[in-house]
C-alpha cells in the first residue's frame, strides 16, 4: 500500500484546499443541514423577503407592485400613529432592556453570596414569573377596574383615593404599569446566563484581587468579576434587548388592542395591525424591516459598549 | 457511659458546626453589614416578585363569596377546588371538548420540543465537532438571528405558510419551532467547552462514524445541555397562545382558550385563577427538576468575541 503523503495546506492554492476540506468533511454538512434548512426558510428568507416586499404594494392577491420607497415615505410623514409607536417603543426599550438587564445583573450577584441551597430557591422564585404564562394576567386582578380589585379597594379603604381608578384604561397608569409588569416578567434567560457566569468565575483570582489590594466586594466585582465575566453579560445583554422589543404580547393581553388613544401603541403592534388585519403586506414588511434594523442596531451599539467593561 | 456519648456527640457537633460556619464565611472583601444588607434587599424583592403568583394561588382558591369581600383580603380563608371544577365544567360547553385543547398544547409542546432537540444537536455537533468550511458563516447568521424576534419574520412567514399550504395546520407552529436558534447557540457553546476533542478523534480512529459517535459518545456527555433545551423549548411551546397561523378552533391551544375565558369581571376572576395556576405549574416544575443542569449549560454560554 502506497504510502499517502501528509496534506499541508501550503502544498496547495486557497481554493483546492478548500475544496478538499469540504469533501474530507461533507458529513458536517449533512448534520447540520436539516437544522439551516428550516433556519432558512423560517428566519433568514422572511427578512430578505420583507425587505424586498417593503418596497412594493402587495395584498396577498395580485402581484406586487413596485412603488419604491412609498411605504417608507408614508409611514415617516403621513402614519402619525407609526411615529407615536415608535416613541412609545423606544421609550419602552430604553426603559426595560436597561432595565431588566441591571436588575438581572444586580439580583444574580446578590443570590451568588447565598448558600448553594438557598441559591437554588432564590434563582427559582426571582425566575419563577418569567416562565408562569399567562401569570401577568394576575396584575388586572391587582389593579382592577371595580371596587373589589386589591388596589383600588385598599385605596379607597384607607382614603387614598376618593374613586375607583380604572387602572388599566386610563392613559396615566397604563404606561407606567406596563413597564412594571414587564420588568416583573424580564428575570428570564439573561438572569440564568449571569447566575451561571458568576458561579464560573475562578475564585484563585479573589484572592490575588485582595493581595493586590482590592479592598471591597464592590471593587472585586467592577475589576474582577465583570471583566471575566464579558462573554455572559455580552449573551445577557443581547438576550435583554431583542426581549425589551418583543413584549407587544403582553401589552395586548393587559390594555387590550388597540391601547387607549394608542399611548401603549408599539412598532408590533402596528406591524400586527397591518399584516394580520389589513393585509397591506407591503406596508407591513417596511414596519417590519425598519423594526428589524432597530433591534440589531441597538445589539451591535451595546455589545460595542460592553467590550468597554472593565477595561 | 450515657454522658461520655453525649458529650462526644456535643463536641463532634461543635466541630462540624465550627467547620460549617468556617466553609460559608467568605473572608475575602466581605463586610458583615453588607451581607445582611444584601440579604435583607433580596428577601424584600423575593417576596415582591412571589406575591402575584401566591395571590393567583390564593384566588384559585377563594370559594365565590370570599371574593366579593370588600375590602378584598390577600390569603384565602376557606380553600376549595370549585374554581378548578368550574373551570373544566366551563371548558367542557365550549364548542370545540377541553380536551382537545389540552392535547393540542401538550402535541405541540412535546413534538416541537423533541425535534428541536434532535435538530438543534445534529447541527451544533457539526458547528462545534467537525471542520467544514463555511461554519463560522453560519455560526455568525446564527448569532445575528439571536438580535430580533420572531414578530419581524411573522408576517413574510404567513405568506411561506400558504405557499406550503400549511395555514391551519399542525406544521405552522410545529416545524418552525425545529429551528429555534437559541437552542442551537447553546448546544454548540456547551459541546464546544465540553466534549473533549480527543476522545471524538480516538472514536474516529477505531472507524466509528460521525451519527455513531455523535449518539454515543458527544450526546451523553452533553446532557445538561439537551436538558436546558427542553426546558427552554418547553416552556415556549407550553406558553404560546393564538398563533396568526391557525384560524380553525380544534388547532387552538389551551393557553388561547383560557384567555377567551379570562373576560373581565369578578364572578369570573377565580376560574381565571385557577386557569393561570395551571398553566403556571407545569414549567415551574419542569424548571425546579432541571434547574443544576440549566446552570451548568448556562456557564458555557457565554458570547465570546
Amino acid at each position: 500500500m502506497a504510502k499517502e503523503k501528509a496534506v499541508i495546506r501550503s502544498d496547495m492554492s486557497r481554493f483546492k484546499w478548500t475544496l478538499n476540506e469540504i469533501r474530507k468533511n461533507k458529513v458536517g454538512y449533512f448534520m447540520a443541514a436539516p437544522f439551516f434548512i428550516l433556519f432558512f426558510i423560517f428566519t433568514v428568507l422572511p427578512v430578505v423577503l420583507s425587505f424586498l416586499l417593503s418596497f412594493t404594494t402587495f395584498d396577498l392577491l395580485n402581484w406586487p407592485k413596485f412603488v419604491f420607497m412609498d411605504n417608507y415615505i408614508r409611514l415617516f410623514l403621513d402614519d402619525d400613529i407609526f411615529i407615536t409607536a415608535i416613541l412609545n417603543t423606544l421609550k419602552f426599550a430604553i426603559i426595560t432592556g436597561p432595565g431588566s438587564y441591571l436588575l438581572s445583573m444586580l439580583f444574580a450577584w446578590f443570590i451568588n453570596e447565598l448558600r448553594p441551597k438557598i441559591r437554588a430557591v432564590a434563582t427559582l422564585l426571582f425566575y419563577a414569573p418569567s416562565i408562569s404564562g399567562n401569570i401577568y394576567m394576575v396584575w388586572t386582578f391587582f389593579f382592577s377596574s371595580d371596587q373589589y380589585g386589591f388596589v383600588n379597594a385598599w385605596g379607597k379603604k384607607l382614603g387614598l383615593l376618593d374613586e375607583p381608578v380604572l387602572w388599566f384604561q386610563d392613559e396615566n397608569y397604563i404606561f407606567p404599569l406596563v413597564v412594571a409588569v414587564a420588568l416583573w416578567t424580564s428575570l428570564g434567560t439573561s438572569f440564568l446566563t449571569f447566575i451561571a457566569g458568576f458561579q464560573v468565575v475562578d475564585k484563585s483570582l479573589y484572592e490575588a484581587g485582595a493581595v493586590d489590594g482590592i479592598k471591597n466586594r464592590w471593587q472585586e466585582l467592577w475589576y474582577i468579576t465583570l471583566p471575566t465575566m464579558r462573554p455572559q453579560m455580552m449573551l445577557g445583554a443581547i438576550l435583554a434587548i431583542t426581549g425589551a422589543f418583543g413584549f407587544g404580547g403582553v401589552i395586548t393581553a393587559l390594555v387590550g388592542f388597540p391601547s387607549p388613544n394608542y399611548c401603549a401603541h408599539t412598532i408590533m403592534h402596528h406591524l400586527e395591525d397591518y399584516g394580520n388585519q389589513r393585509f397591506e403586506m407591503g406596508y407591513a414588511s417596511a414596519i417590519a424591516t425598519l423594526l428589524f434594523f432597530m433591534m440589531i442596531g441597538a445589539n451591535m451599539l451595546v455589545t460595542k459598549m460592553l467590550r468597554k467593561v472593565g477595561t | 457511659m450515657a454522658f461520655k456519648d453525649l458529650k462526644e456527640k456535643l463536641i463532634k457537633y461543635n466541630n462540624k458546626r465550627l467547620q460549617n460556619k468556617t466553609q460559608f464565611t467568605r473572608s475575602i472583601n466581605r463586610s458583615k453589614g453588607g451581607d445582611v444588607g444584601i440579604f435583607i434587599m433580596l428577601a424584600i424583592v423575593a417576596i415582591i416578585m412571589v406575591l402575584p403568583l401566591v395571590y393567583a394561588i390564593c384566588q384559585s382558591l377563594k370559594p365565590l363569596n370570599e371574593l366579593f369581600i370588600f375590602p378584598p383580603r390577600f390569603f384565602v380563608i376557606n380553600p376549595t377546588w370549585k374554581n378548578f371544577s368550574d373551570l373544566f365544567n366551563l371548558m367542557n360547553d365550549s364548542w370545540v371538548p377541553f380536551s382537545r385543547y389540552i392535547f393540542n398544547t401538550v402535541f405541540i409542546s412535546v413534538s416541537g420540543t423533541l425535534g428541536n432537540v434532535v435538530f438543534a444537536s445534529y447541527a451544533a455537533y457539526a458547528l462545534a465537532k467537525i471542520k467544514f468550511p463555511g461554519r463560522q458563516f453560519l455560526f455568525s447568521v446564527v448569532v445575528y438571528s439571536l438580535m430580533f424576534n420572531a414578530t419581524v419574520t411573522g408576517i413574510t412567514n404567513f405568506i411561506t405558510m400558504s405557499a406550503l399550504g400549511w395555514v391551519d395546520t399542525y406544521f405552522s407552529v410545529i416545524v418552525p419551532s425545529f429551528c429555534y436558534t437559541f437552542g442551537l447557540y447553546l448546544m454548540k457553546q456547551f459541546m464546544e467547552s465540553s466534549v473533549n476533542d480527543s476522545v471524538l478523534e480516538s472514536a474516529r480512529l477505531e472507524g466509528a462514524g460521525e451519527n455513531l459517535i455523535f449518539w454515543k459518545i458527544a450526546m451523553p456527555m452533553v446532557k445538561p445541555a439537551w436538558i436546558t433545551l427542553i426546558i427552554f423549548v418547553f416552556k415556549d411551546l407550553w406558553n404560546m397562545g393564538a398563533s396568526m397561523f391557525i384560524y380553525s378552533e380544534q388547532f387552538k391551544t389551551f393557553n388561547y382558550a383560557i384567555s377567551q375565558l379570562v373576560t373581565s369581571g369578578i364572578a369570573r376572576q377565580g376560574v381565571s385563577a385557577a386557569s393561570a395556576v395551571i398553566m403556571m405549574i407545569v414549567p415551574i416544575t419542569v424548571f425546579v427538576i432541571t434547574q443544576s443542569n440549566v446552570i451548568t449549560t448556562m456557564s458555557a454560554s457565554g458570547m465570546k468575541d
